[in-house]
């Protein structure tokens, strides 16, 4: 490590003689960091690395340690039969495992798009000035605090299709001619997570957008006024540009969460082949069936697909992220 | 009572180098001050002799030691901040005590002593108890210079102390920032400003600073009547020396003719030069007088009490003998 | 003409807080109706009610006292107290020397550590699995612990990273000229400053340790050792048909109140705990 210097300016030194300062800070930061680094490599570097490993053998539950290699043939294999017919196995061929992307996928575009739009409207509203501001705020911290698993026990109920209030609420309104089995149905099966997630996380991505809409100095506005801008032009030429990088960053975070989602899934539509992610069905693999080296294999893909795009995200924002001036 | 000296010191950020080169002596127990335009360096300099930067390459020693190695609690340095830099969470007395308290071998006794003894010299013994955030400005910088006094130090350094303060306390502290000096006679003393008023006032020596390079070392009054360059002659003086330049100047066998504008004389008629006024200024003890002579800026003349002149009066000016500066193209004084 | 720009502004207010309105009913309605649906026993349950309209506690009483859903409730507030001390105790000296030391490849640590909390966490499942079975510790409260620190020690140092970097620069200069070494920098000068930003922090890992599932489902496997996030999800009724709704209701309500009280009191600060790790980025 090279030297530091305390105020800013930035960039790394040439050859310098070290003050004793200076060298007391470079060891201090060094012991500083070493518990925290070796805690990670621990308790995520290790069992990393012995997943990806697992997926390249035929690990089983109740034989973990005598697994053998067997390179790709969880990913893909293939047997030529006697007839002459080439049948491709593995995890790139199961229909199942494109069944989970395609669902994490859909879940996904779907919820962050719903989260972005609701989130801003949520902000702008939280952004304006008015009577009970306060309590709007308050309330929307509920959905929030309250666990993931609550939530879908929570909305579960409501969903229900003999004693739901949704169905009856819905019946009464005329919205709906019979009772919809919500989370039952492979048809409505996404709906109905899409709407439990959407409740949930709406209000993070809100307070999130709105940390960046209250950045915007509100003389931009007056002066807008001034000149006479219609309010609709200045959310599209003056709010939305402004505001792009905070509502960026958590449409990113919100992304790359959505592509791991597991608990709502498993527990309000459990089994249900219209709603499995990855991760649902990695888990299903590595232990309700003691798949356990092609559940390895499924959570590694996974864990690339996350990778590159947060090495995309990480690369994109480089500048974001060099550790500030200090 | 410690002397510094700086020898060929240079310091870099990364490849770009903002101190150049400083070669300075300076004394024990004098107040130095270190002044400049923004970015010349000063506060960069400053800190390489607390010892919060590196030096890049060069000698720092203090009474003959160097001290580049050593970390600024070993130095005997004391520091103010622009800022006062006071720990929030902790009272005035807990402030001042903390540099004492974490050297090792310091009795309880001693401490208090030292501290109620700074306190009483800076009159804040009333606000030993309270919190930083309960105190004035002007009271939390005293409690800055109190921790600084504490430590004992051969060298107090100040970075920009006033800058945060309004005018009228700006005056006040100044004065207490000369007692003390006065007092402490035998400490050395290094104080950064781009105010060369405070530098003025307060320095026995001013270390004018360019560009990461000393213009001139010297006593104000040095630096005032004899300033060795047309930068130093433009920085100190307030207002700014007139400088006249082209077929004005060459009557006197000059590049650029210096006239500050105090030692200008407006004669009914028939001066050295002429001009038209385009601006008054009335203070009431003094006022100033703008003449549009197709110099690059207007020459001001300072006359004592209040004057009637009005914009588009024509006015005639002649220099004080002995009070023309003549430099050459280069900006060098010919003497 | 005044009386149409009138109506034009009328419309907007009222349009607006019916938006308002709208907005603080559906983030409520579902945690009131789960209340509402606590208090009902037997029949009652079957019956699509608004407004309160039967009152019972006997879903709680059901909860609290058959079952093992209380030690679920303190092995949850063990498990998520003890993760949140350990990665607070590692994250604040790891923090000072990302935030106020400068040194090579500072910044892609941080990213490195980013990145961990962004691990899926069924990636390391199978690993973890092996590795607590080996230390002897699956099915207790310290399987958790030990895995939760995966996404509570990242989480922990970038928060208190970008808190600390917003600690003033003289302060810390004024120290060094005391004579502070880092370590006295930390404990007296910049821990006392950071008292919020460490409760903050702690509270919001608190919650997310809370709210675990995959590690707790898949590394404990009895009911004493289960969280409440698990204990709720395995509710089962007497038969093998019958979802005691109302006891799960009754149960979510005790685990969420706290909750949402903590989550209330400390509304401010938790905002500008989400918002530091995320939007200053």
């Amino acid at each position: 490590m090279a030297t530091d210097t305390l105020a800013p300016p930035m960039a790394l030194p040439g050859v310098r003689i070290k003050s004793e300062l200076m060298q007391q800070r470079a060891r201090a930061a060094r012991w500083f960091l070493l518990p925290m680094l070796i805690a990670l490599a621990v308790v995520a570097g290790w069992p990393l690395l012995r997943s990806i490993y697992f997926s390249f053998t035929d690990a089983s539950l109740n034989n973990l340690y005598g697994a053998e290699w067997v390179g790709f043939n969880n990913y893909l294999r293939w047997t030529t039969l006697d007839s002459g017919k080439t049948v491709y196995r593995g995890l790139l061929v199961d229909p199942k495992w494109w069944g989970a992307v395609g669902n994490t996928l859909r879940f996904a575009a779907y919820s962050v798009t719903f989260e972005a739009i609701f989130g801003m409207i949520v902000a702008l509203v939280l952004n304006a000035e008015f009577k009970g501001r306060g309590i709007v705020r308050a309330a929307i911290l509920i959905p929030w605090a309250i666990p993931t698993i609550v939530s879908a026990k929570m909305w579960s109920w409501m969903l229900n299709d003999q004693f739901g209030i949704l169905n009856d609420l819905g019946m009464k309104l005329g919205l709906l001619s019979q009772k919809v089995a919500w989370t039952a149905n492979a048809d409505t099966a996404m709906t109905a997570v899409l709407i439990v997630d959407i409740w949930k996380t709406t209000p993070f991505m809100a307070l999130l957008i709105l940390a960046g809409l209250q950045m915007i100095p509100k003389d931009i506005y007056e002066a807008a006024e001034i000149d006479g801008v219609h309010p609709v032009k200045q959310f599209f030429r003056i709010t939305l540009p402004l505001v792009r990088p905070a509502l960026m960053v958590a449409i990113i975070f919100r992304l790359l969460d959505a592509l791991r989602i597991f608990d709502l899934i498993y527990v309000l539509t459990p089994n249900s082949d219209a709603t499995k992610t990855m991760s649902v069905l990695a888990r299903e693999n590595l232990f309700d069936f003691d798949k356990f080296a092609y559940g390895s294999a499924m959570s590694t893909m996974l864990f690339l697909i996350i990778a590159v795009l947060t090495i995309l995200y990480i690369w994109l924002g480089k500048v974001r992220f060099d550790g500030g001036d200090r | 009572m410690a002397n510094i000296q700086l020898r060929n010191v240079r310091k870099a950020f990364g490849a770009v180098e903002v101190i150049k080169g400083i070669d300075l002596d300076i004394r024990s127990g004098e107040f130095m001050v270190f002044v400049g335009p923004s970015g010349c360096g000063k506060s960069t300099l400053l800190r390489l002799v607390a010892g919060l930067e590196d030096i890049t390459s060069g000698e720092l020693a203090f009474d003959g030691k160097v001290v580049n190695g050593l970390a600024p609690s070993k130095r005997g340095i004391a520091m103010v901040f622009q800022s006062y830099a006071l720990y929030p969470h902790m009272t005035v007395f807990d402030n001042m005590a903390f540099g004492l308290t974490l050297e090792k071998g310091t009795d309880k006794d001693e401490i208090r002593k030292r501290v109620e003894n700074a306190a009483e010299l800076l009159q804040i013994t009333p606000y030993l108890a309270r919190l930083p955030k309960q105190l004035s400005g002007g009271q939390r910088q005293r409690v800055a210079i109190g921790r600084a006094i504490v430590r004992d130090p051969k060298v107090f350094l100040f970075d920009e102390p006033l800058s945060n303060l309004d005018a009228a306390l700006r005056v006040a502290t100044r004065i207490e920032i000369a007692k003390l000096h006065e007092s402490m006679h035998n400490v050395t003393m290094i104080y950064v400003t781009h105010d060369q008023v405070e530098a003025m006032t307060l320095a026995d020596r001013i270390c004018v600073l360019r560009d990461g390079l000393v213009e001139q070392v010297g006593t104000p009054m040095e630096l005032y009547e004899t300033p060795d360059s047309l930068f130093v002659a433009g920085f100190i003086g307030s207002p700014k020396m007139n400088f006249i330049a082209g077929d004005k100047a060459k009557p006197f066998n000059a590049h650029t003719v210096g006239v500050r504008g105090e030692h200008l004389v407006i004669k009914p008629s028939d001066g050295t030069w002429s001009g038209t006024v385009i601006h008054t200024e009335n203070l009431g003890a003094d006022s100033y007088v703008y003449l549009e002579m197709g110099t690059e800026e207007p020459v001001v003349v300072r006359l004592d009490g209040v004057n009637n002149y009005k914009s588009g009066d024509t006015v005639h000016i002649s220099p004080m003998d002995d009070k023309i500066h003549r430099f050459d193209a280069a900006g060098k004084p010919i003497r | 003409m005044v009386g149409t720009f009138d109506l034009w502004k009328v419309t907007k207010t009222t349009l607006f807080y019916l938006l308002v309105i709208f907005i603080v009913v559906e983030s409520v309605f579902p945690f009131y109706y789960a209340i509402l649906t606590s208090f009902k026993t037997g029949t009652d349950l079957f019956r699509v009610s608004y407004w309160p309209d039967s009152f019972s506690w006997g879903n709680y009483a059901a909860v609290l006292n058959t079952g093992s859903f209380p030690r679920n409730l303190l092995n949850s507030v063990f498990i998520s107290a003890t993760t949140v001390l350990l990665a607070l105790f590692l994250a604040i000296t790891a923090s000072f020397a990302l935030s106020r030391v400068r040194f090579r490849g500072r910044g892609l640590l941080l990213m490195t550590i980013l990145a961990v909390s962004m691990f899926p966490q069924i990636a390391v499942l199978a690993g973890l699995f092996e590795v607590i079975r080996s230390l002897g510790i699956y099915n207790t409260p310290w399987a958790l612990i030990f895995s939760y620190t995966i996404f509570t020690l990242p989480f922990t140092v970038w928060v208190l990273t970008t808190f600390m970097r917003d600690l003033p620069i003289e302060i810390e200069e004024a120290a060094i000229v005391d004579g502070a070494s880092p370590w006295v920098i930390i404990t007296r000068v910049f821990m006392p400053l950071m008292w919020p930003a460490l409760v903050t922090t702690g509270l919001l890992a608190f919650i997310g340790a809370w709210n675990e599932f995959l590690f707790a489902l898949t590394f404990t496997s009895s009911n004493d050792t289960r969280t409440v996030p698990v204990a709720i999800a395995l509710l089962s009724g007497g038969s093998s048909h019958e979802i005691p709704w109302g006891a799960i209701m009754a149960a979510s309500v005790i685990v969420t109140i706290p909750l949402v009280v903590l989550v209330l009191i400390f509304q401010r600060k938790i905002v500008s705990g989400l918002t530091a790790g995320g939007v200053k980025g």
